[in-house]
């Protein structure tokens, strides 16, 4: 049997008291962590919202990317004094003191460029497939709610239970001002 | 206790993209200002690529002169935004939010504007290109890994690419703001594809935050190594005066000296044209000022042992540059105005509580720490060369010429150029991280007094 399709909608709030509680109501109707998200244009502690600890991975990244860093800028700095074999001041032809600086800065480098991958796939961008209403940007706080269509009337009853000025669908609003709503 | 900056969100967002969105007239009379300075030192480049080096005061043995001066002036100017703005975040100093940016812009433009002047001084860049990039394979040509000229770009590029990465990382949110507020169609469609989609998902805000931390906790030790390189360009020559062991601390500390006033000033100017006087208040001035003072005193104890090291030691090379240094014409002159402008004048000054919260003054004690950092440079650099040493038969003196005045002139103003032309594209100062300050800035009554809840998670 194929797995049943699930869609998104997007309700906003005017306050952060009311989005706390379409999340309630949401987690009431059976709606799990993985079903619900918080958007805002400004970053509130952890869990203002009730919503679960993120879990991530992020702090392996720099550690894979030193560890890349390291043996690349090794491998670029022993086969360029191999390849061109100047004695330099009586010193044995690969001198490890003396090619530390690069190594180190390759690593670090390496590190940053892994952790930045890491932050963009850890933060699910680019991300052109979720809902996304340009009133967030103006105060207003979105929960965005993957419902099945048998949940899809508790998903939207309960947003509206608890305040929502606008429900969104991929089609658009499916409350009231259509014209601002967009997919991004 | 730190003033939190108190406007409505949408305010917020309205002042913070207000020059980006809308262009004030004087922005287009100081970018012909500062272009013409720009196209004044590309003249002089062109000369010099056409003529060789003859536009520049060298004598022989002085052929290290202003734009290794610059170099390592702007270089210590970059440390300033991964000072304040890694070292801030890292211990989560709530006063960091409305000045990091500004500080890691200035660190971007000031790095290329430095890695603009070995290729000024080289005078023939293609020939020296070869001991940075292996280009010639199937000869077999490499770079030397061993040189500090190898060190030295390795390091600064490093850096470079650092920063802008994290600077990028740090403006997703500001982007994505950027990307809704816009109504110019090119605009929308340039901040559509670097916002990449940022939506301000719990996630995304939570990985933004930790992402903060942890590139800051690794930039910083690039911070650091960037001018320890740079110091050894210096120390692994045996010219005198040029090879102390302090060399390395010395160099970042100093730096940072130079680097944390240039963000003063620089705040204080964008502050001002930029009309951010919601989001700049005197306590975040103050608070550097605070810093500074820390700064200063470490930098002056370092700056006492190269002297104390390089004549405890009773090197007759290196006693007699200090000689030269001190009580040589226009050393004599130069080295007073160096310690006056860099330390007497203005470390004093920070000790008053109505200094370190006056625009004004700051504004003029961060500058004179310029003038007098940059104549640090100038003073450690040639003195070194010019002086007479064994088996040197031809030597002469160093004059200035007007062309490397026009190029340090020009360097300034690409500089500015550059910051004043990234806050017209992008908000100077982060607005999410304000709006983040202003959620935590809720105040809650300890007694007689209400005092800000500063949250940290």
């Amino acid at each position: 049997m194929a797995a049943e399709q699930r869609r998104e909608l997007l309700g906003l709030f005017e306050e952060p008291d009311q989005a706390a509680d379409a999340f309630t109501r949401l987690r009431e109707a059976g709606f799990g962590d993985t079903d619900l998200e918080v958007i805002s244009s400004t970053p509130y502690p952890e869990g203002a919202f009730g919503e679960a600890h993120i879990k991530h991975r992020l702090f392996t990244f720099p550690f894979a990317g030193a560890i890349c860093g390291l043996v690349i800028g090794t491998a670029w700095v022993v086969g360029a004094q191999i390849s061109e074999p100047l004695v330099t001041g009586g010193k044995p032809i690969v001198a490890v003191p003396a090619i530390i600086q690069i190594l180190y800065e390759g690593t670090l480098l390496a590190a940053v460029i892994f952790t930045v991958i890491g932050i963009l796939f850890e933060s699910r961008l680019p991300d052109g497939v979720g809902l996304y209403d340009k009133r967030i940007s103006d105060g207003y706080i979105g929960v965005s709610v993957l419902a099945t269509d048998p949940k899809m009337l508790a998903a939207r009853q309960s947003l509206e239970q608890a305040g929502a000025v606008d429900i969104i669908a991929k089609d658009g609003s499916i409350m009231s001002s259509p014209q601002e709503s967009t997919a991004s | 206790m730190q003033e939190p900056v108190v406007t409505e969100a949408r305010t917020t967002d309205r002042e913070l993209l207000d020059f980006v969105m809308r262009t004030p007239r004087w922005f287009f009379g100081s970018t012909v200002v500062f272009g013409a300075i720009l196209a004044a030192g590309f003249a002089v480049f062109i000369l010099l690529l056409m003529f060789g080096l003859q536009y520049f005061g060298y004598s022989h043995p002085v052929y290290w002169s202003f734009p290794i001066v610059n170099l390592v002036f702007w270089i210590g100017i970059s440390h300033a935004g991964i000072m304040v703005s890694a070292i801030l975040r890292l211990s989560q100093a709530e006063w960091r939010r409305p000045v990091t940016r500004a500080a890691e812009v200035l660190t971007i433009f000031s790095l290329l504007t430095a890695m603009l002047m070995p290729i000024v001084h080289s005078g023939r860049p293609w020939r020296t290109l070869y001991w940075e990039f292996p280009y010639d394979w199937i000869r077999g040509a490499w770079p030397n890994p061993r040189s500090p000229l190898v060190w030295d770009p390795s390091a600064i590029f490093t850096y470079l690419l650092s920063t802008l990465m994290f600077v990028y990382i740090a403006l997703l949110p500001d982007l994505a703001l950027a990307r809704d507020k816009a109504s110019d169609p090119v605009r929308r469609v340039l901040f559509t594809i670097l916002a990449m989609g940022f939506r301000g998902t719990s996630r995304q805000w939570r990985i933004q935050a930790i992402a903060g931390i942890l590139l800051s906790a690794i930039i910083l030790p690039i911070f650091v190594s960037v001018h320890s390189i740079v110091s050894w360009d210096f120390a692994v020559t045996s010219l005198p005066g040029w090879h102390n062991t302090v060399f390395a601390p010395y160099f970042v500390i100093g730096a940072v000296h130079s680097g944390v006033s240039a963000v003063v000033t620089v705040t204080i100017v964008l502050r001002k044209i930029l009309k951010l006087e919601n989001y700049i208040k005197a306590d975040h001035i103050d608070s550097l000022a605070r810093l500074l003072i820390a700064v200063a005193v470490t930098w002056g104890f370092f700056l006492f042992l190269d002297f104390g090291f390089g004549l405890y030691g009773e090197e007759p090379a290196e006693v007699a540059t200090w000689m030269k240094r001190t009580f040589e014409m226009p050393w004599l002159v130069l080295a007073p105005i160096f310690i006056f402008t860099a330390f007497l004048f203005p470390v004093p000054m920070w000790l008053f509580r109505n200094v370190r919260r006056s625009f004004k003054w700051m504004f003029i004690t961060t500058v004179s720490v310029n003038i007098g950092m940059w104549l640090e440079r100038y003073l450690l650099i040639v003195p070194g060369l010019e002086r007479k040493s064994d088996l040197q038969f031809v030597y002469g003196e160093f004059t200035p010429s007007w062309g490397e005045g026009i190029i340090v002139t020009a360097s300034f103003a690409l500089v500015m150029l550059g910051v004043l032309t990234f806050a017209k594209l992008l908000p100077i100062i982060p607005a999410a991280d304000v709006k983040e300050g202003q959620i935590l800035a809720e105040k809650f009554a300890v007694g007689k007094t209400d005092v800000p809840a500063a949250m940290r998670e």
